[in-house]
């Protein structure tokens, strides 16, 4: 278990620490901060000046040693904007970002799972059939058309609710429900999927050949055993939230984290994109690597063996 | 005689293509009855079908009386106490019959607390006295394992000892050996054997395997294409089968004894349950087969010693058989 455990980190390490070195790579390979910060029409010394200050006619192998030392002493850099803090300027984001996740997430197990389940056990039927509908519908339709299709709905022909901003829980409804559609229809599907597989197993009929009651079956032997690959995808999605954050709040003007790094890639805020490309790594290797862990908890055949040499 | 179950007419169809084509059969308390015949046959569907465990595409008719109690008209909630309390099943492949993600000695306890009321400490310690009289070596520690830290035999053994632990009046044992090593195999049918004399509850072993049927049957059925083409007393029925099916059957084995001979396959296959010959089905693939038997199909009718039979034509040897499918028709 804790070699487990121990190989699990370091290939974490390992992701976090490629998904940073293409990061900084690719955002020093693609353009330049003074130009883009600065303006066309800056004087060529002044361009010079903020040049030197940050570095950036060093070679790169050399930033990028700068970078990882700085890293390690736990320094995540200055923002190129307003010389504050990158990790603050982000973390500062982070409590907007997750009262639209959260939320999110909540719904789409709240939602999704259930939906699958009830359209495994009534396959064939048209409940089942409106599932799949909308699930397909939910998963297909991109987030920045569903984000406007509702705003359109229940802003701009209802007005019910607001389009934009963020100075009230009613604010946070469009958004969440834009995150979420999405990842419901995901679970939904892979939730029944999963459950119609599990039902037509053996043990399912040797349950019920032992009189076990029907929800019982379905609730003590089917579940458990469906909980695999509905806990693999649930990992991939937390992931995703925070991909899907990026799109929505700028959407819906939220002030999150998504929207910071909108901006800051815009204007070339190296710190900053990389300090919230960090945190988004992060997040996956987190949650993946808590779905290997619960892998074990649930499924007793994916329990490593201790070496027995 | 009063029958544990009686069968009437049993059908069932996938689909709209039948599969069974009215199954009539007896299991008296405490009888061991033997059913073979190839795979597909509907050996094990007759079973499924009368416990209401086929899947809800399955359209069945007929009926499934126990102790004069038709099944096929209770409602799920007595069906699920004749589950497993009254009959019980075990099946083939018992690694991936019992639960991967529940520990063995749960599922036992399960069954216990369904149909005996047990739980708790009392629930354990008579599962644990199951596993021991199945033959689990060290059931104590092994009662909170999983499924796949058991070998096959051991995992049939578990799934035997899951099935009497809600003591019931009939086993059905579907092809409990199939997926087993020969000498395990062995094993498994000796402790049937033992076990259907200690508890007093009829068996009925679902197999292809002849030799396993004459060792712990008394009767047997030998179905084709979803009927029952011959049944009788197994010693009477294995040394004179008359039935060209029964006989193909036979014919298909290597014989340890006595000369060498050449094994004789019976021809072609079994026919596709969608395209099911409006005579005989066995007709297509029989060298006795008339023009008679093409165009009607023959009823399971009595015979002498206690034997039925539904042929028109029987294998020779047979003499004193009863020609009256002509008459019959």
């Amino acid at each position: 278990m804790l070699r487990f455990v121990t190989i699990r980190l370091l290939r974490a390490g390992l992701t976090v620490l490629s998904v940073m070195t293409f990061a900084f790579v690719v955002l020093r390979m693609s353009g330049d901060p003074a130009q883009v910060l600065l303006g066309p029409d800056v004087p060529q010394n002044i361009v010079q000046d903020f040049r030197d200050r940050w570095g950036l006619d060093d070679p790169i192998w050399r930033q990028y040693l700068s970078y990882l030392r700085a890293m390690l002493q736990g320094d995540f850099g200055l923002s190129m904007r307003d010389r504050s803090p990158a990790i603050d300027l982000v973390v500062e984001r982070i409590p907007a970002t997750l009262q639209l996740t959260i939320p999110a997430l909540i719904l789409q197990l709240a939602l999704g799972i259930p939906a699958g389940i009830y359209a495994a056990l009534k396959r064939g039927t048209l409940a089942d059939r409106g599932v799949i509908v909308m699930a397909i519908i939910g998963f297909t339709v991109p987030s920045f058309v569903m984000g406007l299709l509702l705003v359109l709905v229940f802003a701009v022909v209802l007005g019910a609710l607001p389009s934009g901003g963020a100075s009230s829980w009613q604010h946070a409804i469009l958004p969440v429900l834009t995150m979420s559609i999405g990842g419901i229809g995901v679970l939904a599907r892979f939730s029944r999927s999963a459950m119609i597989e599990v039902m037509g197993q053996p043990y399912i009929r040797t349950a019920s050949a032992k009189g076990v009651r029907w929800s019982d079956v379905v609730r003590k032997h089917a579940l458990p055993n469906a909980a695999v690959p509905i806990v693999t995808i649930v990992g991939f999605m937390v992931g995703s939230l925070i991909a899907g954050a990026i799109i929505v709040e700028t959407i819906f003007s939220w002030p999150g984290m998504g929207r910071l790094l909108i901006v800051s890639v815009t204007n070339r805020d190296l710190a900053v994109v990389q300090c919230i490309l960090l945190l988004v790594a992060a997040v996956m290797v987190v949650s993946n690597l808590t779905v290997d862990l619960l892998y074990g908890w649930i499924d007793p055949r994916l329990r490593q063996a201790p070496p027995t040499h | 005689m009063n029958n544990l179950v009686e069968i009437r007419d049993l059908r069932v169809s996938f689909d709209g293509v039948p599969v069974l084509h009215g199954i009539d059969l007896d299991v008296a308390p405490g009888e061991a009855l033997g059913l073979v015949g190839e795979s597909g046959c509907g050996k094990s569907v007759t079973w499924l079908a009368a416990l209401g465990l086929l899947p809800g595409k399955a359209d069945v008719s007929g009926s499934v009386r126990l102790r004069g109690r038709n099944l096929a008209a209770a409602r799920r909630l007595a069906l699920e106490r004749v589950r497993g309390g009254q009959i019980a099943m075990i099946f083939q492949d018992p690694s991936s019959a019992l639960n991967p993600v529940m520990r063995v000695g749960k599922q036992i306890t399960e069954v216990l607390r369904l149909h005996r009321g047990l739980v708790g400490a009392s629930a354990k310690n008579e599962a644990l006295r199951m596993m021991d009289l199945v033959g689990i070596p060290d059931a104590r520690n092994r009662f909170g394992r999983y499924i796949h830290e058991f070998s096959g035999g051991q995992a049939q053994r578990l799934m035997i000892a899951m099935a009497l632990a809600g003591e019931p009046d009939v086993l059905i044992a579907d092809e409990p050996t199939t997926a087993l090593d020969a000498t395990i195999q062995a094993q498994i049918l000796d402790l049937l054997v033992d076990l259907r004399h200690e508890m007093s509850m009829a068996t009925v072993f679902i197999s292809h395997d002849l030799a396993a049927v004459a060792q712990i049957c008394e009767r047997v059925c030998v179905m084709y294409a979803g009927k029952i083409v011959e049944e009788g007393p197994v010693r009477h029925l294995f040394d004179r089968p008359y039935h060209p099916y029964t006989r193909g059957l036979f014919d298909a084995i290597p014989s340890l004894t006595g000369p060498r001979r050449r094994l004789v396959p019976i021809p072609g296959a079994v026919p596709d349950p969608r395209y099911m010959p409006s005579g005989c089905a066995f007709a297509l693939r029989c060298d006795r087969a008339r023009d008679f038997c093409k165009q009607h199909r023959p009823e399971l009718l009595p015979q002498p010693g206690g034997r039925q039979l539904a042929c028109a034509y029987p294998v020779p040897e047979a003499r004193d058989i009863l020609h009256h499918q002509e008459e019959y028709q």
